[in-house]
């Protein structure tokens, strides 16, 4: 049966479709633009004035230039690294924590729950956490950028809810045959959760992505910087100049603004490609991050 | 007596969960390596630490860090700055995810609606330095924004130059970055609305309007006030990422807040227990407007964080 609709449902119906259509538009067009860019002859492209709907000409040079400059195929490299190591370690920590906490009748659990809760609304700040990492020696290098980072308290939280809602039985029976909480963890919890640790991997995946604060702040040697830093150096401090050597210095302006764009997009891809495909993961974690107890 | 059975029943506990204990230690040691020493570290706001005396020999100042935050000339700056940027991103920022799900939850098209999250979803995605990256670079004078601008009769100029932009540049690309991500929320309350109502509200003659007043904002009325909540306690600790990202010399005057002064004197001046003092009294202040945030929301609505 198909419910007639009154005419300013119908109205309303259209506008919305319009509504939400310029926002996806508007969501949309600036990295479409900075792609279109990135392909665009650099001369043409400083000519054009006003919204790219194509390339402007044609041209794969900043592209080249691009990948031809070691640092930010070693930022590459460093960035994955620590994206490795560190969601392995996260998430080995974020599991132990969280079942832990998902156990029934622990005396000392809600104790520990508050020592680990007041961490997200009290902090010693950020000098007194640069001062701990220099003390352990963890600045100067790529390790002070994984195990500060291990757990994110937030992330521990939600797997904890999801810990919890596994049926008590299955632990209970696994128990009995008499294996230890720690075989419990990784042959009973873990491969029945395999959603929300995908889930896991992907939010301290981007997290390690994105992040570069840290890594600018106790990083010193050029060689151990990570993705992100390197693209700030050629995007906001605007250090072109070694991929665009050997243009004349008219055009160099040209040359670092499709080299910029073009930089983006490198950086930018990874992510982009895999995030439709993960993105009911992502969305996943949010609604159980809302779930309060 | 109650001393004594304390003490058994804790020495049975950790006999039977003895295992789950040591399982938990590791991340009691990264809590209190990671969370809790740079807490015991933020003393160094009473002191006039110095690197060659530790934060144990470093002589005590009392309230002269704090003393001169308040008496310095930034502090007013800072404060206003702070406060105008959250209120902007409050106002606008706020509710443009809720409009948001209230408009795709309308959608019949499921194809559509699939579509227009997964394009609204996927700026989040995209890390700051990129984001910063890409308004830098739309904002300078032969940049995208200007062509705009030209289009419509305007002049160029530096964007980012201009103290009075800045704000606006902020919370628009803020808005443009979370509105999708922070819809799901919203678009999961929305889901949980009993569709029975609808029926009963349409059944009695209420058009689209009606139900949205009476009974889709009910319905998602407590996730509104818990995202508000969060919201207002967190109006003074907005990060210093974005900020020193996108600010200049040229727009201290509206663009530096709490953290990215914190951020300035602390990593790049190192003077480091007038930054932490300042930081100190940050966390101590969004503390304090978390807790009374919750007690006002418990109050209005019973609605409460914890």
């Amino acid at each position: 049966m198909k419910i007639k609709r009154s005419r300013g449902e119908r109205i309303f119906a259209v506008v919305n479709y319009v509504i939400l259509t310029v926002i996806m538009l508007m969501c949309l067009y600036p990295v479409w633009y900075v792609v279109m860019a990135s392909f665009s002859d650099s001369n043409l492209l400083m000519q054009h004035s006003g919204l790219l709907f194509r390339t402007a000409g044609f041209s794969t040079d900043a592209y080249v230039k691009v990948f031809k400059n070691p640092m930010l195929l070693r930022g590459y490299g460093n960035t994955l690294f620590i994206l490795v190591v560190g969601v392995f370690l996260d998430i080995v920590m974020t599991s132990l924590g969280a079942y832990f906490l998902s156990r029934k009748n622990v005396m000392f659990q809600k104790p520990i729950m508050m020592l680990i809760m007041i961490t997200m609304f009290f902090s010693g700040g950020m000098i007194p956490f640069y001062l701990t990492l220099k003390d352990l020696h963890l600045t100067k290098t790529l390790w002070g950028l994984i195990i500060p980072f291990m757990i994110s308290t937030y992330n521990m939280i939600i797997l904890r809810t999801s810990f919890s809602s596994l049926p008590e039985s299955l632990i209970e029976a696994a128990q009995i045959d008499g294996a230890s909480h720690f075989k419990i963890l990784a042959k009973v919890v873990l491969p029945l959760s395999k959603a929300i640790l995908a889930v896991m991997v992907l939010y301290y995946g981007v997290g390690i992505w994105n992040a570069w604060f840290w890594a600018s702040a106790i990083i010193r040697d050029r060689e151990q910087y990570p993705l992100q830093v390197i693209l700030r150096e050629i995007l906001l401090q605007n250090d072109v100049g070694s991929m665009s050597t050997g243009v004349s210095v008219a055009d160099q302006e040209a040359v670092g603004m499709t080299i910029k764009y073009a930089t983006i997009v490198v950086a930018t891809f990874p992510i982009l490609c895999i995030y439709p495909f993960l993105q009911k993961y992502f969305t996943k974690g949010v609604m159980i991050g809302a779930v309060k107890e | 007596m109650k001393k004594s059975s304390f003490s058994v029943r804790a020495k049975k506990d950790f006999r039977r969960n003895r295992n789950l204990y040591l399982l938990v230690l590791p991340v009691l040691a990264f809590y209190i390596i990671f969370h809790y020493k740079p807490m015991y570290g933020a003393v160094i706001a009473f002191k006039d630490y110095s690197p060659g005396l530790g934060i144990g020999k470093s002589p005590w100042v009392g309230f002269d860090n704090f003393i001169r935050f308040f008496s310095g000339p930034y502090f007013g700056r800072l404060i206003r700055n702070t406060l105008l940027l959250s209120l902007y991103n409050l106002l606008f920022g706020f509710p443009a995810p809720i409009v948001l799900a209230l408009l795709l939850n309308e959608v019949r098209n499921k194809k559509f609606k699939s579509l227009t999250q997964t394009i609204t979803y996927l700026p989040h995605f995209i890390s700051m330095i990129v984001v910063t990256g890409m308004i830098t670079n739309f904002c300078m004078s032969n940049g995208l924004f200007n062509d705009i601008i030209v289009f419509f009769g305007g002049e160029r100029s530096p964007l980012l130059q201009n103290p009075r932009l800045y704000r606006t540049i902020y919370v628009a690309s803020s808005i443009w970055q979370e509105v999708g991500w922070g819809s799901i929320i919203y678009l999961s309350a929305l889901s949980g609305v009993d569709a029975q109502l609808y029926e009963a509200a349409s059944i009695d003659g209420a058009g689209k309007w009606k139900q949205l007043l009476h009974v889709t904002l009910p319905g998602i009325s407590p996730t509104i006030i818990t995202m508000l909540i969060l919201k207002m306690g967190s109006l003074m600790s907005l990060g210093y990422e974005k900020t020193i990202l996108l600010y200049n010399a040229a727009t201290y005057e509206t663009a530096d807040i709490i953290s990215s002064y914190i951020y300035r004197v602390g990593l790049v001046d190192q003077d480091w227990s007038y930054s932490t003092a300042i930081g100190l009294l940050n966390s101590v202040i969004n503390c304090i407007l978390l807790v009374l945030t919750n007690r006002l929301s418990k109050k209005i609505s019973d609605t409460s964080l914890w």
